[in-house]
């Protein structure tokens, strides 16, 4: 047969890709996150949408929304792969960082297709608008970043036990402690009118949970996923 | 030249002993069955076997011309059929041997994999999805993702169950066409298959 060498970026998106058609047949993930979010949000919007809530709690309800919302969706990843058997063929056909950044990239466009979603309804519904539209789509962003490497090996890890939906919530919420108190934070400095100086401790925060979650994903995925 | 050698391999599931001190030594061009009643061990022998899980005690180590290597090293030349493995229903059959053949760093051609359908009885079904499939024919299209890395050491857990005397037929002769290059164990209680292999090792007694 003829072959060619093909780099590890390729062979990532090709778990990727696989994922993201395996998804736009099946919408078992997408369906799940979205109902959520949506319910979630409409049930915020009429219980504390006319008590004028603070920026800061709208911050927090934002991140809210968000979290449980991928905690509904993301572990299917993996547990898909586990349930129908899928799972082998691929731990036999590429080392584990092949797989854990193909399935982080499909978790991290996931939650950006979820916030692309969600964001225009939460300003619509909640009536507040960011101030500094850069910081608040950068925190976004590195949210969704962060949110997604975490989410990614926890849901490894919790696609081999039998009580999976609640132990990955529970299992999820103190790893994404520090992200969410970041995101929280540099949200409310966005809404309120804050300058950049004063989200920087959090970004700075941010970034550092982002790189140092992922570098360790990356390292200990294998552990997890191999045996 | 390929060579698996399994050195004093044991396994206990906490104080349940599965086997202990297995010795086996196969080079390219033996084949071996692995035979025993359920609940011998054979399915985690093989699973010691290709680096999906830790034996209590010993070890297994893989060489291609003498140099040793590491599971990631030998991964590419490895290929496994067996009822727990699946394919990706959501995907039809040309696709799921397309990522395949990707993630292992395989371009095939359309013509390859054309080729490969043939070769296990699913010549014209390549748009079908998996999940469409009987689970004979699932069974043939795992064959073909397995034999699309061209592997040199290839292993069968239940190598024709699911299969009518046709698709056995040409599981015997896909066998038998890898026995003269490749390293092949079978884990088998069809004494049929027996026949596929050098040696038998009986696991249980």
């Amino acid at each position: 047969m003829p072959t060619r060498s093909i780099s590890w970026v390729s062979k990532t998106l090709a778990v990727t890709r696989k994922d993201i058609v395996s998804e736009f047949r099946t919408r078992y993930a997408i369906n799940a996150i979205v109902m959520f979010a949506l319910v979630t949000l409409t049930v915020i919007s009429f219980s504390v949408g006319l008590l004028s809530p603070s920026k800061e709690i709208l911050s927090a309800l934002f991140w809210v929304i968000l979290f449980f919302a991928s905690m509904s969706g993301l572990a299917q990843a993996f547990i898909k792969e586990e349930e129908t058997g899928t799972a082998m063929i691929l731990r036999l056909s590429c080392e584990g960082s092949i797989v854990f950044f193909g399935k982080m990239l499909f978790n991290f466009l996931l939650l950006l297709t979820l916030s692309i979603l969600v964001v225009p309804l939460f300003i619509v519904f909640l009536k507040v608008v960011p101030t500094d539209w850069t910081l608040f789509i950068g925190a976004v962003l590195m949210g969704l970043i962060g949110l997604s490497g975490a989410t990614t090996i926890i849901a490894a890890i919790v696609s081999k036990a039998s009580v999976q939906g609640a132990l990955f919530t529970v299992l999820s919420f103190p790893v994404l402690l520090p992200l969410l108190v970041a995101v929280i934070e540099i949200t409310t400095v966005s809404f309120t009118g804050g300058t950049f100086a004063d989200a920087s401790a959090p970004l700075q925060l941010l970034v550092a949970y982002d790189v140092i979650m992922i570098t360790l994903s990356s390292m200990l995925f294998d552990f997890v996923w191999r045996i | 030249m390929f060579e698996l050698e399994l050195k004093n391999v044991s396994k206990y599931f906490g104080a349940r002993k599965v086997f202990e001190n297995i010795n086996l030594d196969l080079k390219s061009g033996q084949s071996l069955a692995i035979a025993g009643p359920n609940g011998s061990g054979k399915t985690t022998l093989l699973r010691i076997i290709i680096g999906l899980m830790v034996p209590t005690g010993g070890e297994v180590l893989f060489s291609k011309e003498k140099q040793k290597l590491d599971f990631d090293s030998y991964r590419p030349f490895l290929s496994l059929v067996g009822p727990y493995l699946s394919l990706y229903g959501s995907l039809t059959a040309r696709e799921n041997l397309k990522f395949i053949s990707k993630v292992n760093g395989l371009m095939p051609s359309e013509e390859d994999i054309e080729k490969i359908l043939e070769q296990v009885g699913l010549e014209g079904r390549g748009n079908d999805y998996f999940s469409d499939f009987s689970s004979g024919m699932q069974q043939r299209l795992k064959y073909a993702a397995a034999l699309i890395k061209n592997p040199s050491i290839l292993i069968f857990d239940e190598p024709t169950s699911n299969l009518d005397d046709e698709g056995k037929k040409r599981v015997f002769d896909i066998i038998n066409r890898y026995r003269p290059d490749s390293i092949i164990i079978i884990a088998t209680n069809e004494k049929e298959e027996y026949s596929l292999a050098d040696s038998i090792y009986k696991l249980g007694e």
